[in-house]
């Protein structure tokens, strides 16, 4: 058990890699606390399966380092790291019982056989599959094959880290939930680092204390749910997570000052640096509707159940705001403020505002 | 390289030896075969190939076998179509029997048919044509047909027929514009097998024929027997043998190893 | 699922006829010869069971059919496990996967005479590359024409060499059809390549090992062009395997009534022992 550090990490699947465009992962830097469960958040082709598996030594990365605690273990194959990998489709092997499945990581490294019984039977008790130990794996459905391949990663008690892939993809919706929170409990349970890769922003943000956003083979922002939601540090991470996703928008800035469509937008605190494109950030939770601010025209109003959305245009420009009551009439004329200490300027997509007091 | 891929290495090139030996042959003279060993040919010639060409009973065996192994390919899989679709989509009385049934003809030797095959087709009045032969060799490749496009069948999940039907196809419109494109690549792996074995086969194709669709294969064996050792003859002529199948296996390369599995994996 | 629909049977009937016409008529033809003698002048007398009672009792049908089933017991004992290391040896991707694929697959689509011209060719002393090779480069003592030992192995590498890919291709089939998954779960638990094999390629590829062993062993069980025009069924009666003796009797002497019954049994043999492989392999799939 150790903390996990990723430094200066590159991997390009080209074995002459030409410019950052043949690079799935970029320059990573991320230290991984131990017994920490962090979620890796993406879309499809962002690089993190690609992360994953240089941390399980599936992959050699291109250039970088890996360290678990204080020793380098680039170089070392995946069975030499003590860690533990849960597959998008469960894997398990067919031929063997669900007992021999378990004991199976074990009996690899030698273990002795009481000390594998008893921790096959803990395992079992843990993840509530004791009745179908005797039973041959091959049989089972989905989402327990896919607790004995979880298993499979726990039984082990060296295990510096259990990496879930996407592990709830065919998974029966109602069952999700339910191996969800299981996987939740085992954390509390075991204190293992868990890294849980998806692109489902629920899945990661009801699993992790700590959530790593990545985009096109970077990571845009590590930080806890309420974190990400509150102060994304990138457009795409406005926009990726909530639903709907922040709005983003055309402006200029100047001073603490936005210029959005020819108004005037207050902002959390003075804009840094300069150059590069700018756009203004807002959650569709942080506009309001009242007697003053920004003059818009509603285009559509959606009732989602607790909340209304408002689809409005200002000039030229469409956003979204969410209200808990007191909707405005489709077509009518309304006038959109801003929550000042929500509303940022962001360069070229990253954050470039400073807060105030900070 | 992998160390490991030595083994596939060793293994092609001791398939490809033999192959070597005989199209080194064709290229020999039978003054040099015969006066001792060459591993190449030391005069090279092309006047095993030229004899073939200008020969009619030589270049008919050809023509005879691919026009009854194209007649045995088209008559397989489209009867096997039709078949395959209800084993793969219906359940039916005496269906698993029937099934194994049509499989134990692929499992019957054919020694055991030559002599009542030769009986039934001169009866008929078949005898020496390429219908019959075409017809003989349906008794193995149908069963294979409607095996192999039954597993490629079985992949296609039943909602497509399901859908085709409500959109307002006919059976035969859904079955011809809409299944079928969907097998493309089971029917050309039958239609491949189909064309393998028929190809191969050789004892019921001789039995049944005796000069005016007398098989390439048969012409081999009457040379080899009544004018002496050609050898160089005989090389060209299985050298050109070759050839047809090493086309057609180009086509299906990429399915090849499904195809093997008879779609089913 | 498949719905029970009775319609279904329309589907079949062309199949049905086409192969009942080939299947059925001559085997009542056969099952006819099988049960009388004839003297020629198509005069036929009633012989009852005598035929295959007289097959079962004899040498030359028993010696026959000892050849034929130490034939296939070897080849499925040298194809099998040679194929299924060709197969996992193999590259899974790239470039080289329908070469390897193609020039494995060309033995397979060479007619059958060919194939048994092929290696006379090949193995021809002072002639032939291998008949060379071993008589005069490295001593051995190897002529086919008159050493039944030779032409049996002679028969059996020439079998190898035509087959084993079939095996190849199958378990190949079966191999590339594994995730990658299980093989970096398999890294990840810490299995050895045995344990690898054991576990997760074998169980994969016994759906397609049982096609291949059925296939081979009823495939070389009736066996006759490339052996007979290789060895003739020679030297003596060495290489006279069961189809080979079958057409000796059948169309070499016309003794119609024994040949009938001998293709009965051989048929039946044939039957049974493919019925009881396929039992034999497929038990374990039942839950």
């Amino acid at each position: 058990m150790a903390q996990i550090k990723l430094s200066n990490l590159k991997h390009s699947y080209y074995p002459n890699p030409q410019g950052p465009e043949d690079y799935a992962l970029k320059e990573i830097d991320v230290t991984w606390r131990d017994g920490g469960a962090y979620a890796l958040l993406g879309p499809s082709g962002c690089g993190k399966s690609t992360l994953l598996n240089i941390i399980s030594g599936l992959l050699m990365p291109s250039e970088g380092r890996i360290l678990f605690g204080d020793s380098d273990v680039t170089a070392l194959p995946p069975d030499q790291r003590n860690i533990a990998q849960v597959f998008q489709f469960p894997v398990i092997y067919d031929t063997m019982s669900v007992r021999e499945n378990l004991a199976f990581p074990l009996k690899n490294r030698g273990a002795a056989p009481d000390k594998i019984a008893s921790r096959v039977q803990e395992i079992a008790e843990m993840l509530d599959v004791v009745e179908m130990l005797d039973t041959r794996a091959a049989g089972l459905s989905p989402d327990n094959k896919q607790k004995i391949s979880m298993g499979r990663g726990l039984v082990r008690d060296d295990v510096n880290v259990v990496m879930f892939d996407e592990p709830l993809t065919v998974i029966d919706p109602h069952l999700k939930w339910k191996l969800r929170s299981k996987l939740k409990e085992l954390h509390q349970r075991v204190q293992a680092t868990m890294i849980y890769v998806t692109h489902d922003q629920t899945e990661a943000l009801t699993f992790a204390d700590e959530v790593v956003v990545m985009q096109e083979g970077e990571v845009v922002q590590i930080g806890t749910p309420v974190d990400l939601f509150e102060r994304p540090q990138h457009t795409f991470v406005g926009h990726f997570i909530g639903s709907p996703g922040m709005n983003v928008l055309p402006c200029q800035a100047t001073g603490d000052h936005a210029m959005f469509e020819g108004h005037e937008v207050a902002l959390e605190g003075p804009v840094t640096g300069d150059g590069g494109t700018l756009t203004l950030g807002v959650r569709p939770e942080h506009v309001a509707i009242g007697e003053s601010g920004v003059p818009a025209h509603v285009t559509k109003v959606s009732d989602v159940g607790r909340h209304f959305i408002v689809e409005a245009m200002v000039g030229q420009t469409p956003l979204k705001a969410v209200l808990d009551h007191g909707a405005p009439e489709q077509g009518s004329e309304v006038r959109l403020s801003f929550d000042a200490a929500k509303t940022r300027v962001y360069r070229d997509g990253w954050i470039a505002t400073q807060e105030r007091g900070a | 390289m992998k160390k490991r891929y030595l083994i596939p290495i060793l293994y092609i090139a001791f398939l490809m030896l033999p192959i070597y030996w005989l199209v080194a042959m064709s290229f020999k003279t039978t003054n040099e075969i015969l006066s001792g060993f060459s591993l190449f040919p030391q005069t090279f010639t092309l006047e095993n190939y030229a004899a073939i060409f200008t020969d009619p009973t030589w270049y008919w065996g050809y023509i005879n076998s691919i026009l009854y192994v194209s007649l045995n390919t088209v008559l397989s899989v489209c009867v096997a179509l039709p078949a395959a679709y209800a084993f793969s989509r219906y359940r039916f009385l005496g269906d698993k029997q029937l099934f194994f049934w049509l499989l134990t003809n692929r499992m019957a030797p054919a020694a055991v048919f030559a002599l009542p095959f030769f009986q039934l087709y001169s009866s008929i009045g078949l005898f020496d044509t390429h219908l019959a032969v075409a017809l003989a060799h349906t008794l193995f490749n149908v069963p294979l047909a409607v095996w192999i496009l039954e597993g490629f069948m079985r992949g296609i999940p039943k909602e497509l027929d399901e859908t085709a039907y409500v959109d307002g196809y006919s059976f035969p419109g859904f079955f011809v514009k809409i299944f079928l494109p969907n097998i493309k690549a089971g029917v050309g792996v039958t239609a491949f097998f189909c064309f393998m074995f028929s190809w191969v086969e050789m004892l019921l194709a001789k039995t049944l024929t005796a000069v005016e669709a007398k098989p390439i294969a048969a012409v081999m064996t009457r040379t080899a027997s009544s004018a002496g050792y050609e050898l160089g003859l005989l090389a060209a002529a299985g050298t050109l043998t070759i050839i047809p199948g090493a086309i057609v296996i180009w086509f299906v390369r990429n399915y090849i190893a499904r195809g093997f599995a008879m779609g089913r994996v | 699922m498949r719905t029970e629909n009775q319609k279904a049977w329309l589907f079949v009937i062309p199949v049905l006829a086409l192969v009942a016409f080939n299947a059925l008529v001559p085997m009542m033809t056969v099952v006819n010869y099988s049960v009388q003698e004839t003297f020629g002048n198509n005069q036929f007398f009633w012989e009852g069971l005598g035929w295959f009672e007289q097959i079962l009792r004899s040498d030359r049908f028993q010696a026959a059919l000892g050849r034929q089933f130490m034939f296939t017991a070897i080849i499925l004992a040298i194809e099998v496990p040679l194929g299924i290391i060709v197969a996992l040896s193999m590259p899974r991707k790239g470039f080289w996967v329908p070469v390897c694929l193609v020039l494995m697959a060309l033995p397979m689509l060479i007619p059958w005479n060919v194939v048994g011209s092929m290696w006379n060719i090949f193995t021809l002393p002072k002639i032939g590359l291998l008949g060379y090779f071993l008589n005069d480069v490295l001593g051995i003592n190897y002529d086919m024409t008159q050493q039944p030992i030779s032409a049996w192995i002679t028969v059996v590498v020439m079998d190898v060499w035509h087959w084993t890919s079939l095996v190849v291709l199958l378990c190949y089939a079966g191999l590339v059809s594994i995730p990658d998954a299980y093989y970096q779960a398999a890294k990840i638990d810490g299995a050895s390549a045995w344990s690898v094999f054991r576990y997760i390629q074998l169980p994969k590829m016994k759906a397609v090992l049982t096609i291949a062993v059925l296939l081979r062993f009823m495939d070389s069980f009736n066996i006759y062009t490339e052996p007979f025009v290789l060895t003739g069924g020679g030297p003596g009666n060495s290489t006279t395997l069961l189809s080979i003796d079958l057409v000796k009797i059948a169309l070499g002497q016309f003794d119609l009534g024994p040949a009938a019954a001998m293709s009965l049994i051989y048929f039946a043999i044939t039957l049974l022992v493919s019925w009881v492989f396929y039992v034999l392999m497929t038990k374990d799939d039942q839950p």
